[in-house]
This record gives C-alpha cells, sequence and structure tokens, in this order.
C-alpha cells in the first residue's frame, strides 16, 4: 500500500539510472542519513558510540571492501584483518611523523598505502584461484602481522607492539585520544563511511563494477569480450584494500585508539569479516553493512538482553550466546543463502504486490 | 548441584534489599572483567572466583567496608564478560562505568591488552586502573600515570628477579656468562613485555637471549620446542597464559627438558598449568608473589560466609578454594578494599568515588600487622606505594610444583635488578609523557 511505485514515472536517463529509482527508498535512505547525522549525535553516550556505532561503522566499511573483492569480483580473500592492520599502522605512523596532518588527509593516504600492499598480494590472484588464492592471502594475513611485530619503525620503538594513537585535533575538535568527544569521532566515522559508500555503490553500476562481475562469472568468458583479467582483478584488490585500509586506520584511530598485531589484525577478525559479507549478502552494498549490523550488534543485544532484564549470569548468558548465534546462522544460511541482503530484496518485492499478490 | 548456576544471586538479593526499602543505600561498584569462556578461561575462572568471593564475603559477614561502626557500605559486584578480548573489554569497560550509584571504583581488567586500551581513558573518566603485576610496567612511574597502579610488582622487576634466582641456582651471577636463556612468550603485548629488560640484562650478564613467540590462543608448540630441543638452552622463561601453558609444560615433558630449568612467569604457574602432566611436571617453577592454600582465616571466612552462605558466584568451585589463581583474585580484592578503606578515611565520608579511590591507592600501605588483622598473616609481601612509585616493593618469590602443589623454594624474596629496570621505565614513561603531551607532576 505505501510501499507503491504507482505514479512515478521516470522522463529521463538520469532518473532511470539512480541509486534508488523507488521514491519511497529513496526518502528512506535520505530519513535514515539525517537521523543519523542531525539527530543521533545529540542523545549519543560514550557506551553507545565505542561499543556500538564505531564498531558497527568500522567493520561495515571493511565488509564492504571485501564484498567488492569477494562479492564483486569472486576473489576468495582471507587476509581482511592484516590489510586493517596495514591502514592503521600507516595511520599510526603518518599522525605520528605529520602530527598537523588533517585526519581526513591520514585516513586516505592510509587506505592508498594499503590499496598498493593489497595490489601486490592481489598479483597471484592473476594466476590461481578459488581455494588456492585464499591460502595466497591466508599467507598475506600471516606475513603482515609478523610484520607489525618485526618492523620496530613501523610502531615507533613501541616496546611492547602496542601502538597508541596520539592526541589529535580535526577542525578544532579532539578527535583522538582520551579527550576526543564521542559526537565527533562518530560524525567524523558516519561522515567517511558514507561518502565511501556512495562511491562504491557507483563504482559497481559503472564500468568497473561490470568487469570485476563478468570475471566472477566467467573469467574465460569475460578475457573472451575483451575485459582485462589483469586490470580488473587488480583494481578490484586496490579498490577492496582501500575501503579496508580506511576502515582500519579508523578502527584505530577512532574507535580502538591503541592496537596490537595479532591481537587487533589477527586471522579471527578476517573470517569475521567474511561471515559479514557471506550472511549479509554477497555481491550487494547494503549486504555489508547488514552483515555487519548482525555480527556486531546481535551478541552485543543478546548479551544485554540476557544479563541485565533476565538476570541471567554472565558466563551462562555468553554460552547461550554462542548457541543463539549459531543457530541464527544456520538458519539464515538455510532459509535464504543469498543473505540478508536477498531477503530484504523478497521483503520488497512482496511489499510492492500488498495486499494484492498474483 | 548444578554446574553452572543460572541466575545471578546478586538478583534475589537485590529484589530482597529493595522490598525492605533499603534501595537508597551506597554502594561501592566493582567492576569484574571476567573471562570465564575461551582459550583463557581455565586460568580466567580461578582469579575472578577469588576477586568476587573477597568482596562478598566482606559484605556477608561485616556488612561492606566501614568507615566506622554503623556507617557502611556494600560492594555491588558488577560482571562482564571479556573472553580476554580486547575489543569485548573496552565494551564491558563502557557499560559499566557509569554503573550507580558510585560509578565503577576501580578496574582490574586481567589483560595487559585491556589494561593498554583503559590507560588513556582512566585519566579522562577519573577511575583508577588496578593493573596487578601485568600492563605497562612503566606506568609504575606516578608522575606520568596518575591513574594506574601495577603493585606488587612488575615484569621487569619480575624478569631481574628470575634472572637474579637463575644466578643463585648457577652459582652466582657471574657464572651467567655465556649461558642460553630462551623465553617462550605469549605473542601479544604482554608476552613481549619482558623482553626488552631480558635484553639489556644479557648485555650486562653476558648471556645469550633469544625470544619464541608462540601466537594466540598457544596451542600449537611444535616449532618451538623442536627448536628448543635443537638449541638446548640452559633456561627456559615462559611468560604464557590460559591454554599456552598447559600446552608448554606437556611439550617439555615431552621432549625431556629439565623441568627444574624451566621457570614461569607468575601467570604461568597455577594448578591448572601443571594438572595436565601431573607428576610429570614436578620441579616446574614459577614467580609469585602470595602463598597458596586455604588455611588462613580470611578463607576460612569465604567458605562460611559464601559458599555455605549460598552466595557463591561458582558454587562449585568451593573444593578449589585455595588455589593459585583464587589466591590471586583474592589478594587483588584485597588491597582494592584496603586502598578503598584508605580512601574512605582520607575524605571521611563511605559515598567515595573513583577519584577518592585513586587517593586511596596512592597512599595504600598495608603491612604485616595489617595483613594479620584481616586473616592473612604471612600470605603476601608488605605494599606501600607512593606518588612516584606506583609498583610498591617489586619482590618476588620463586614456587615450585611438587607433582601435587605448589610450595615457594626461594629463600625470601627476590629483589629486581633497580639499576636496569628503573632506567627502561624512566625512557618509557617519558617518551609516553612527550608523545601524549602530559607534563609530569611533582612528588
Amino acid at each position: 500500500m505505501l510501499y507503491r511505485e504507482v505514479g512515478q514515472f521516470k522522463t529521463s536517463y538520469a532518473a532511470d539510472q539512480a541509486i534508488f529509482p523507488i521514491a519511497q527508498d529513496r526518502w528512506f535512505v535520505i530519513g535514515v542519513l539525517l537521523f543519523a547525522f542531525l539527530v543521533v549525535p545529540f542523545f549519543i553516550t560514550p557506551y553507545m558510540a565505542n561499543a556500538i556505532l564505531l564498531p558497527f561503522l568500522v567493520f561495515g566499511l571493511a565488509a564492504l571492501g571485501l564484498n567488492i573483492l569477494t562479492g564483486y569480483c569472486g576473489q576468495l580473500s582471507l587476509g581482511t584483518a592484516a590489510f586493517m592492520g596495514v591502514g592503521a599502522y600507516s595511520s599510526f605512523k603518518l599522525m605520528v611523523l605529520f602530527p598537523e596532518l588533517n585526519l581526513v588527509i591520514v585516513f586516505l593516504l592510509a587506505g592508498l598505502i594499503t590499496a598498493a600492499v593489497g595490489m601486490v598480494f592481489g598479483l597471484p590472484s592473476l594466476r590461481i584461484k578459488g581455494f588456492y588464492l585464499a591460502v595466497a592471502t591466508l599467507a598475506a594475513q600471516f606475513f603482515l602481522v609478523w610484520l607489525f611485530y618485526k618492523w620496530d619503525w613501523l610502531r615507533d620503538y613501541s616496546l611492547t607492539g602496542q601502538i597508541t594513537v596520539p592526541p589529535s585535533d580535526f577542525l578544532g575538535v579532539p578527535m583522538t585520544g582520551s579527550r576526543a568527544d564521542p559526537a565527533a569521532k562518530y560524525l567524523l566515522a558516519l561522515a567517511m563511511v558514507t561518502v565511501l559508500a556512495l562511491g562504491a555503490k557507483n563504482l559497481v553500476r559503472g564500468r568497473f563494477g561490470r568487469s570485476w562481475m563478468a570475471i566472477r562469472d566467467m573469467d574465460v568468458a569475460a578475457e573472451l569480450m575483451g575485459i582485462r583479467p589483469l586490470a580488473a582483478k587488480l583494481s578490484a584488490f586496490g579498490v577492496s584494500s582501500f575501503y579496508v585500509g580506511v576502515a582500519g586506520a579508523m578502527m584505530f584511530t577512532l574507535w580502538l585508539g591503541a592496537a596490537e598485531g595479532g591481537d587487533s589484525f589477527g586471522i579471527q577478525t578476517s573470517f569475521l569479516v567474511l561471515f559479514m559479507i557471506i550472511i549479509g549478502g554477497l555481491g550487494t552494498v547494503l549486504g555489508s553493512f547488514l552483515g555487519a549490523a548482525f555480527l556486531v550488534l546481535m551478541p552485543i543485544v543478546l548479551k544485554n538482553t540476557m544479563v541485565d532484564m533476565l538476570g541471567m549470569t554472565t558466563v551462562f548468558a555468553k554460552h547461550l550466546e554462542y548457541v543463539v548465534m549459531g543457530v541464527l546462522i544456520i538458519g539464515f544460511l538455510i532459509l535464504e543463502p543469498h543473505g540478508l541482503a536477498r531477503l530484504w530484496q523478497i521483503a520488497k518485492e512482496k511489499l510492492r504486490l500488498w495486499p494484492f499478490p498474483y | 548441584m548444578p554446574r553452572f548456576r543460572l541466575m545471578k544471586p546478586a538478583t534475589t538479593a537485590a529484589l530482597a534489599v529493595m522490598a525492605a526499602g533499603t534501595a537508597g543505600a551506597y554502594e561501592l561498584v566493582i567492576p569484574a572483567l571476567d573471562f570465564r569462556t575461551g582459550p583463557y578461561a581455565p586460568n580466567g575462572i580461578p582469579f575472578a572466583n577469588g576477586y568476587a568471593d573477597y568482596f562478598t564475603m566482606l559484605n556477608e559477614r561485616d556488612g561492606g567496608l566501614c568507615l566506622k561502626e554503623g556507617e557502611c557500605a556494600k560492594f555491588k559486584i558488577v560482571h562482564c564478560e571479556t573472553e580476554y578480548n580486547t575489543q569485548k573489554g573496552v565494551e564491558c569497560y563502557e557499560k559499566t562505568k557509569g554503573e550507580p550509584p558510585s560509578g565503577g571504583l576501580v578496574y582490574q581488567p586481567l589483560s595487559t591488552g585491556i589494561t593498554y586500551q583503559l590507560i588513556p581513558k582512566a585519566s579522562v573518566d577519573e577511575i583508577p586502573v588496578f593493573s596487578m603485576g601485568y600492563g605497562r610496567t612503566s606506568a609504575t612511574n606516578g608522575r606520568v600515570f596518575k591513574w594506574i597502579f601495577n603493585p606488587p610488582a612488575t615484569y621487569w622487576s619480575q624478569a631481574s628477579a628470575l634472572i637474579k634466582y637463575i644466578g643463585d641456582r648457577e652459582g652466582g651471577i657471574e657464572n651467567l656468562k655465556g649461558k642460553k636463556i630462551h623465553l617462550l612468550y605469549h605473542n601479544s603485548a604482554y608476552g613481549r613485555e619482558p623482553i626488552r629488560t631480558l635484553e639489556a640484562l644479557a648485555k650486562k650478564h653476558g648471556f645469550e637471549f633469544n625470544g619464541i613467540a608462540v601466537d594466540h590462543p598457544g596451542q600449537e608448540q611444535k616449532s618451538a620446542w623442536l627448536r628448543i630441543r635443537r638449541e638446548r638452552p640452559d633456561w627456559v622463561l615462559m611468560w604464557g597464559w590460559g591454554v599456552m601453558n598447559q600446552v608448554a609444560i606437556k611439550e617439555a615433558v615431552s621432549i625431556r627438558y629439565p623441568m627444574d630449568r624451566f621457570i614461569g612467569v607468575w601467570w604461568s604457574g597455577s594448578e591448572n598449568d601443571v594438572r595436565p602432566s601431573g607428576e610429570a611436571a614436578k620441579g616446574y617453577l614459577s614467580g609469585t608473589f602470595h602463598a597458596r592454600g586455604a588455611d588462613f582465616p580470611a578463607h576460612r571466612d569465604i567458605i562460611k560466609y559464601v559458599y555455605d552462605g549460598g552466595k557463591a558466584v561458582d558454587p562449585a568451585f568451593k573444593d578449589r578454594v585455595g588455589e593459585v589463581l583464587y589466591n590471586r583474585g583474592l589478594v587483588a580484592a584485597m588491597w582494592t578494599t584496603e586502598a578503598i578503606r584508605t580512601a574512605m578515611k582520607m575524605h571521611n565520608t563511605i559515598e567515595v568515588r573513583g577519584k577518592h579511590v585513586r587517593d586511596g591507592f596512592e597512599n595504600l600501605d598495608v603491612d604485616e600487622a595489617r595483613l594479620k588483622e584481616l586473616g592473612l598473616e604471612g600470605f603476601t609481601i608488605p605494599v606501600k606505594i607512593t606518588c612516584e612509585n606506583h609498583e610498591g616493593p617489586g619482590k618476588v618469590a620463586i614456587q615450585q610444583w611438587d607433582g601435587k602443589s605448589w610450595n615457594i623454594v626461594s629463600e625470601g624474596y627476590y629483589e629486581p635488578d633497580r639499576e636496569v629496570v628503573n632506567r627502561l621505565i624512566k625512557e618509557d614513561s617519558e617518551k609516553y609523557a612527550k608523545d601524549n603531551n602530559i607534563t609530569p607532576r611533582d612528588c
């Protein structure tokens, strides 16, 4: 009823190619963004920022990055966490070397450095595919974490391998370090994620995205049609790593404030991001955020419900949480193997016909 | 008896209190960042139980912590499960720091990684962090790290004390020249903490030092022990935690490494760590700063009021009260309560907050006489903290596993090598102050 596009005529090519061709979608997204930008900062608490919103934004961006590589281009990667680490350590080093540098520029430079590193590790993808490529990226994961510990200069000769973000300002507002304001951190992260997600959405609809998808669907056919595998695969690795690198830089500077090779950027984080895109939906921008929301927020919601509202002990709640999360993941994958984004799409199709389905 | 208690005993108690109409009473909020699940749970559980039980015992026996007769505040323990994971630890911190009525009074993260996260937050939120014998060593410098306390001794003090012990066993520190000492460490901020000190000591005493990293969670150590078998070090030190300890000791047994030349940090020396190897681990050594056993009056009160009173978080733990890590949780709770008591006296109120408790820690003085009053005579070393020295005594004892229990074998406590350790602390804390624009305060 509400969700019907009767009467919405597209009178120009631009309208036909819009990201959200249906007016309701467009208004809904604009509404969510307005709410996130204009309302949330007024009632944000440090708990909301540091435990819920920043992790969601950071992992949403990282999942988006991996989704470009795995979901759109079909190249399986297990090195996501290490690339986040590259972003984090680059941002740390940039902030130490150039304390006056604007934080957004730090993020972008950290992303570019990660993109370069990602493309180097993407080179094997030209020769090996599928599971074998996964193993090659696994090597990147372990090599980079080893490097974070080994290379003293990278962590500014810190004794323990821990890096701690130096205090810095952004437009006169303390943004990193202990004095940072949660609302400011949230807004900066949200702005970065919004711009980058919009960029990704346009990228995957354009020439690059189409060449990635052609490679994903059948690389030999794509090559015969004139798509160069080298350019397509390496650009996917580059763009993907850029996103992942920015996510890592934000994770370190805005969210955690201190990080450490194996603890923050270990293989378990790589798997977490991979699960996000599998559950959220491979090859969709929305799916990256849905998957991140599911895996970041669900445990916190479950924990808070079970411990605070139902009065369970923390141990029992934790064990129950493992069970519930496992069942939910299996359930979702059986009901809808294409992920949460596909569920959303089906719901939309049904809504468009409601209340007179045929 | 159920294996796990499903509901918090505190919930029913809280309901009863509310029903009685005394809900407005001031309470001292103690956030407990436990890890009872995951690969570090074998070590996390005893500590968490010891920590919680001591507060519960004071609640039940004395009605909490009293400034004077009839003016008491009960402890309110807020549990939060971290799984020894840094990010979950931060979530727990944010969740519990504002818990009414007092707010979190002091944090005991029991994780070096989480401690590093809390160090910058502590000064802003005005909540002290009590990283007992772990965390950032250079936080000892109270002039820079106003809110962090790490008594009774740091990893650097401990590393130098272990080297002194090795010196004694070799018949004099000068005999260390040319000896080979390997360090098997958990590849994290925690495990890497002693490396700088051991390198400095290697230079000073002329022994050969090698570090071997073991990655989280520490189950895979075959290559590390192959290397030890090949290189035949004279001594092996270990900075391990959780399942890593058990695996390392089993591996040492399987390559027939002499167990009495294998020394663990004090986090690698509990019953859980040696039990899987049992008799074969006989002779294995570790650092410690308190006794084991449940024969102290305080322990008898815990059994009586907490376990027999049905107030325990983990009722199935009763037979294990007095284990090394249980006692470590207890000693942490004891120093914490003494700090809060000091804070109450200093500010002459029971309604203390985090910033008052910080003052309490900075003036903490628990001597032999006080330990006796607390029912813990001879349990641990006297601790006195000052404005500039947040570490306190820095002394370490050595205990040995005899196949059945842990016993202290060193004669008294080892003093750290102040010359080396203090220089490193000064360097590191001054660098921290410079990087973070902190002006060291005067003491």
